[in-house]
């Protein structure tokens, strides 16, 4: 249960509580983990694997190795990272022709891609490492909120690349939100996309942003207290999403969490200490909720 | 540097000539509903000519998958669409703010790199300024420039928009 801790781009440097939430969380739950030094860009899979497979896999692999001289399985916190680091390593480890050519370009470096680790994603991890029951344990403040789960796509798609459960209805996010105390409400195309991935939301923001309004009008149906979501980009097109959207006079005002920070909330941290006061969008309404939880 | 997959490799590899047209794709796609991405039509114009790598709705797909996990005849719809993509980035098909990505990754190993906002924000949640990522290790940072180097990234992505 060694893990190294993939930060990726948009967690340290836009969504830093979601950094600091996943470091509590794992320092509470007794996880063997340090932090990935030195990785890049996973890169990400919808602009830089569609260019060139080659340097997505170059990229990819380098962060990988990083990992392999640890002995440590790689732990993501993005759906995109888990998507593209997942993806190469399953491929480099399947494809003798395609690992010599990352390991030519790796060997610039003085790196090697040997194939021995595995890639994880925290629900994932979470759920067949600590488990359902042991997180309950751990609870010290059950959140009894309605919340509206956002599975997002890489963390279950391609199905053939991911041992994890059903693609149309998994269950395993939700039971990891239930666990703290919640209600994971059902709503209308809760399986479908945010909206922001395949490059859409950096250059075709009004197609991504029509998306994110589609999918924020069915959570704002069902009535629930926030989205909680284990992805920072699916996090960002919520969140910024909303307040771009705000501007065009469509207000919608649902609080987006990363999971991380859901139950670090429930492991008695404050939304201050997580930075859910860091969203784009204002959730002091959310943190007053918490507040009088307390008791 | 390796090089785009050629249009045939893609119709062979994914299956794409085994589609009927039967429309599952299109009725799964949330890009679909909203845009002009018809990806029933997509995977008609690549299994039929080169059409496909100048069609816009090409970067319309946010890779969702839902296309790709419900077709009935297997085909990598995706995987194909991901790897027209490339054929079309390798021949100067890249739009802008695509490219503008591709700088900041060559620049700063990141696709979104810190700027000073957010190392305050940092600061707040007692985080070092910098995260433990390339953007504390200037030699990762090199190791990541040659790496893009050695794969020919900045001539593939640097070419004149279409």
């Amino acid at each position: 249960m060694k893990i190294s801790l993939f930060l990726g781009c948009l967690v340290p440097n836009r969504y830093p509580g979601i950094e600091k939430a996943t470091n509590l969380c794992l320092d509470e739950l007794g996880v063997d983990w340090k932090e990935l030094e030195g990785a890049s860009c996973c890169p990400a899979p919808g602009v830089f694997r569609s260019f060139d497979e080659s340097t997505w896999l170059a990229l990819a692999s380098r962060n990988i190795t990083l990992s392999e001289t640890d002995e440590r399985d790689v732990l993501t916190i993005c759906n995109g990272c888990y998507g593209s680091l997942a993806d190469a390593n399953l491929k480099l480890k399947n494809n003798p022709l395609l690992k010599e050519q990352t390991n030519s370009h790796l060997s610039q470096i003085g790196h090697h891609f040997e194939g021995t680790i595995d890639v994880r994603h925290i629900i994932e991890f979470l759920y067949s490492e600590i488990g359902v029951q042991k997180i309950k344990e751990k609870i010290v403040r059950p959140l009894d909120m309605k919340v509206a789960v956002h599975y997002g796509c890489h963390m279950l798609k391609p199905s053939s690349n991911r041992a994890t459960a059903s693609v149309e209805h998994p269950s395993v996010f939700d039971e990891l939100v239930e666990a703290l105390g919640c209600t994971s409400v059902d709503y209308p195309d809760k399986m479908e996309c945010c909206g922001a991935g395949g490059g859409v939301r950096s250059a075709l923001g009004d197609t991504a942003l029509a998306i994110t309004k589609h999918k924020l009008g069915k959570i704002e149906g069902a009535g629930v207290d926030c989205i909680v979501e284990a992805c920072p980009f699916c996090h960002m097109q919520f969140d910024a999403g909303q307040v771009s959207l705000a501007e065009k006079g469509r207000k919608f005002g649902i609080p987006v969490i990363h999971y991380s920070q859901l139950l670090a909330l429930s492991l008695g941290y404050s939304a201050e200490d997580v930075g859910i006061n860091l969203n784009e969008m204002d959730c002091s309404d959310f943190c007053n909720l918490l507040e009088n939880k307390k008791d | 540097m390796a090089g785009a997959p050629s249009i045939e490799e893609v119709i062979e590899d994914f299956n794409v000539l085994k589609c009927m047209q039967c429309g599952v794709c299109s009725g799964s796609c949330p890009s679909g509903r909203q845009a002009s991405l018809n990806v029933r039509r997509l995977v008609r114009k690549i299994g039929r000519d080169h059409a496909a790598i100048s069609d816009e709705s090409l970067w319309m797909c946010t890779t969702c998958y839902n296309c790709q996990e419900r077709c009935p005849r297997g085909i990598g719809i995706v995987d194909a669409i991901l790897a027209v993509r490339s054929i079309a980035a390798h021949e100067g098909h890249i739009l802008e703010r695509h490219r503008h990505v591709a700088n900041l990754l060559q620049e700063h190993g990141h696709a979104v790199p810190i700027d000073d906002a957010h190392k305050e924000k940092r600061m707040q949640l007692n985080l070092n300024p910098l995260p433990s990522t390339v953007h504390s290790h200037p030699n990762g940072l090199k190791d990541v420039k040659r790496l893009l180097s050695s794969c020919g990234f900045g001539e593939i992505t640097g070419g004149e928009d279409q």
